[in-house]
């Protein structure tokens, strides 16, 4: 199906996400929408995908004007929308969530789904089975449960909002592959990102929005400088890292055993000394979170010691480690790092070193407003934090943290963030290692691990392989290291 | 946000008691009653005397005392159905210290409402504690202890405490006078009891309005994991907010003994720790609107006897009008949500 998108308008109150934008994907080939965060990439997909309403425009499936009040409608004419954040019930199995999707009928053939469900991923060379709880699914294999459940509805263009974010390297090149068969079988894909390099390896041509209007379309092949420009209407280069690494031994594993009900990982000895930035690479759900749990103090050691400036912390409360300038910033930012429902205000007070019974709103309200002037944190201290962006949430909790921590420890710290924040981020963590504090930090991106850490640390399978200096592996050998070869 | 004209919030907001006086209204004329009649009865048997307006005055003791503590759980996200039990044992740590306890007025008065609030605290650690170390949800926790008190409290009266004269359903024998709350001249309302009940929903507002404490019970109630991982000791502070309700609700217990009743009996909660939760629902979560729902409430107990004495209709109906008018405020608060995510 030819799909035409033309001169689309959708404002949220006086911001205007979608301006004039027209664009046309042919049948049969992967298209890449790409753009900063806030560029408006998804809100125009939710028109596309009957989410949203346009306020002005048309869309045309193959020359016929077709106007989606719901995604059901959309879905009847054969446009799927696969979301960031997969919508499913964890409790049930595989096949439940695949029955649950389908949603149609009141009796369940069973066996039908199962044969259904088999095909499908046979035809799309997807691995999944059908009884596993979906608690134990990896993002990526819920992402591809997803997509099934879109083909069984007979969906002939697929539209795919960041895919990449979260999964792993295999899991992506994975889904490359099936969209490539799905493009050979005639489907239509929109893939949406703001990753150059994933749009480049996939896409036959991309279109470029900047602050809500196509700034402009390129065929493959992409030229990354001539899309970066398109994406920020000048050139952007992150300034290179200089190690900020000294001599004194603030952090120091010995024979640490970290567990979970999954996985148990082999034991632990790391030194690292102020300054130094460690990454962890590996696959996600290998190790690298329990490992950073445990040096956070949020989760228990199951042997082993954990010196910080030669104090043993493993098995101390949590709060101890909060006296001792240990802090952790998660990766799911709304479920564990931030109270939605509460204000950038309240969180200050929340945070706030100075503790009296009753609060000085005036204070604290100033003190947010200095600290978000400080972040370029886009909001007031009013503003509940559920309301910010991804980028400005991440800006958000980093300005909660204090200003002297001797450990810091980042899940993922530049997911979903665009460009120009993960370079912004990025300063602001090296300025940090520059006053001492030593920093671990979790990547699938194999760029990220390399131009940012003195040290990388590969986790694969429960193993661990003692860190490697990141001037001198290349991304192959981490590749094949994350792959548990060599470790 | 708050886009919406004053005059679709003020027909928003009074949309509920009209749906109520209607289903009401439909009630009683299905019973075959005059609905003015039943309405007048209500209001006047409310409000006939300066008595009944003291009655008013003391069934609004403890439904505020307990919707009081509601309000700080609520605020830490717990359902804490077990007031009624945190009031039970309340009034039964009071009776035990006015019954092994002589002295005089100044000293037993001091001491029956400190041993109401350390009763109550004590019932809401177990609570707390069952649902922090033991896993057990608060829920089930309250409601399970809430048959434990109210066993107990039968036990007690029908045996250690029963009156020389045998145990009877009068419950044990009437206090000690100096183990009355004082009173405001020959009415039934003590002023001290009232005093009290103002004095905690005070508290309350400005805890969890201006006080790091308040703030604090919201993180967790929002997001106790978030909440933990900002340096809160989740645990220690449910159990608290667990205990501060607990020794409201105990007093408020501890008031149906001394200010009330001036005995133990069975049942001596009179209900109002479920009532409670019902007040504080209808009040929005908000301390400011606490005095008036109770006072409705407690307008509607002490006038719908007159329904049953003068029309022979049962005077359950005051309890229908009060839980109708609950859930058609739930209904039309949901409405509201549904209206302002749209208008998003």
């Amino acid at each position: 199906m030819k799909i035409e998108i033309d001169r689309i308008n959708k404002s949220f109150g006086s911001v205007r996400a979608n301006v004039d934008i027209s664009l046309s994907v042919d049948e049969g080939t992967i298209h890449g929408l790409l753009g900063e965060n806030g560029a408006g990439k998804t809100t125009l997909m939710k028109v596309l995908s009957g989410y949203l309403q346009p306020d002005a425009g048309e869309i045309r499936i193959d020359g016929h004007p077709v106007a989606f009040q719901s995604p059901a409608e959309a879905i009847s004419h054969g446009i799927g929308m696969l979301h960031q954040d997969p919508l499913d019930v964890p409790a049930l199995s595989v096949l439940d969530n695949f029955a649950l999707g389908l949603n149609r009928g009141f009796w369940q053939r069973r066996s039908r789904l199962r044969h259904q469900f088999f095909s499908l991923c046979l035809r799309f060379g997807l691995k999944l089975q059908p009884d596993e709880p979906l608690a134990n699914l990896t993002v990526g294999e819920r992402q591809q449960l997803e997509l099934v459940r879109l083909l069984a509805l007979g969906v002939r263009v697929i539209i795919l909002d960041e895919p990449t974010t979260g999964i792993s390297e295999p899991q992506k090149v994975l889904l490359f592959e099936t969209l490539h068969r799905l493009a050979d079988e005639g489907l239509t894909v929109i893939f949406v990102s703001h990753k150059l390099d994933d749009v480049d390896a996939l896409c036959s041509r991309a279109s470029v929005l900047r602050a809500g209007r196509l700034a402009g379309e390129r065929p493959a092949p992409l030229e990354r400088d001539q899309l970066v420009e398109l994406m920020f209407g000048h050139a952007v280069t992150a300034p290179a890292y200089v190690s900020a690494c000294g001599d004194r031994v603030v952090l120091q594993a010995q024979g640490l055993v970290v567990h979970s009900h999954l996985l148990e990982l082999e034991p632990i000895d790391l030194q690292a000394c102020a300054g130094e930035v460690i990454g962890l690479a590996g696959l996600e759900g290998s190790g690298q979170r329990l490992f950073m749990e445990a040096c956070a103090g949020i989760r228990q050691p199951r042997h082993g010691s954990l010196l910080l400036n030669g104090e043993n912390l493993a098995g101390a409360p949590y709060s101890r480690f909060l006296e001792r300038n240990v802090a952790y910033v998660p990766a799911s930012r709304l479920e564990e790092g931030l109270v939605s429902g509460l204000t950038i205000r309240e969180h200050f007070v929340l945070v706030a070193q100075k503790r009296g019974f009753m609060v000085d709103w005036d204070a604290a309200g100033s003190n947010a407003a200095a600290r978000i002037a400080e972040y370029s944190v886009v909001g007031t201290p009013e503003s509940r934090v559920e309301e910010l962006s991804g980028g400005n949430q991440q800006r958000a909790l980093l300005s909660m943290l204090p200003d002297q921590l001797a450990l810091l420890m980042l899940d993922h710290p530049t997911r979903g963030l665009d460009l120009g924040s993960a370079i912004w981020v990025w300063q602001q963590l090296h300025e940090r290692c520059e006053r001492g504090t030593v920093i671990l930090f979790t990547s699938t991106d194999l760029d990220e691990l390399v131009d940012n850490s003195d040290r990388i640390m590969v986790f694969s399978g429960g193993k661990v392989s003692s860190p490697v200096s990141s001037a001198e592996v290349t991304r192959e050998e981490l590749g094949y290291m994350i792959g548990g070869v060599n470790l | 946000m708050n886009a919406r004209s004053l005059w679709s919030r003020l027909a928003l907001g009074t949309l509920p008691f009209l749906l109520t006086l209607a289903t009401s209204t439909l009630i009683i004329v299905l019973m075959g009653a005059d609905p003015f009649e039943a309405f007048g009865n209500l209001i006047g048997g409310a409000y006939e005397s300066w008595s009944k307006v003291a009655d008013i005055g003391m069934a609004m003791v403890p439904l505020m005392l307990a919707a009081a503590g509601m309000l700080i759980t609520f605020a830490a996200g717990l359902w804490n159905i077990g007031v009624e039990g945190q009031m039970l044992a309340g009034a039964l740590m009071t009776t035990w210290v006015v019954q092994s306890v002589d002295a005089p007025a100044p000293i037993m008065l001091p001491l029956t409402i400190l041993a109401g609030m350390a009763g109550g605290a004590l019932w809401g650690v177990l609570i707390g504690a069952l649902r922090t170390y033991g896993h057990v949800n608060e829920i089930f926790a309250g409601l399970g202890l809430n048959f434990v008190g109210s066993a107990l409290t039968n036990y007690l009266i029908f045996g250690p405490w029963k009156p020389p004269g045998g145990a009877t359903m009068s419950g044990t024998e009437p206090f000690a006078r100096a183990a009355w709350m004082p009173t405001i001249g020959n009415t039934r309302a003590s002023w001290l009891a009232l005093l009290l009940a103002g004095f905690a929903i005070l508290v309350v507002y400005v805890i969890l309005r201006n006080t790091r404490w308040g703030l604090m019970l919201k993180a967790i109630g929002l997001n106790a994991t978030a909440a933990h991982r900002l340096g809160i000791d989740t645990n220690r502070h449910l159990i608290l907010a667990i205990m501060a309700c607990g020794a409201l609700a105990g007093l408020g217990g501890s008031m149906q003994t001394t200010a009330i009743y001036h005995r133990l009996i069975p049942q001596i909660t009179g209900g109002n720790g479920y009532l409670a939760q019902l007040v504080v629902l209808l009040s929005g979560l908000r301390a400011q609107w606490v005095p008036l729902v109770v006072l409705f409430f407690a307008s509607m107990q002490v006038g719908s006897p007159r329904l049953e004495l003068r029309m022979q209709l049962d005077s359950s109906l005051g309890g229908v009008v009060q839980g109708t008018v609950v859930l058609f405020f739930l209904l039309v608060s949901g409405i509201r949500q549904r209206l302002d995510a749209r208008s998003r």
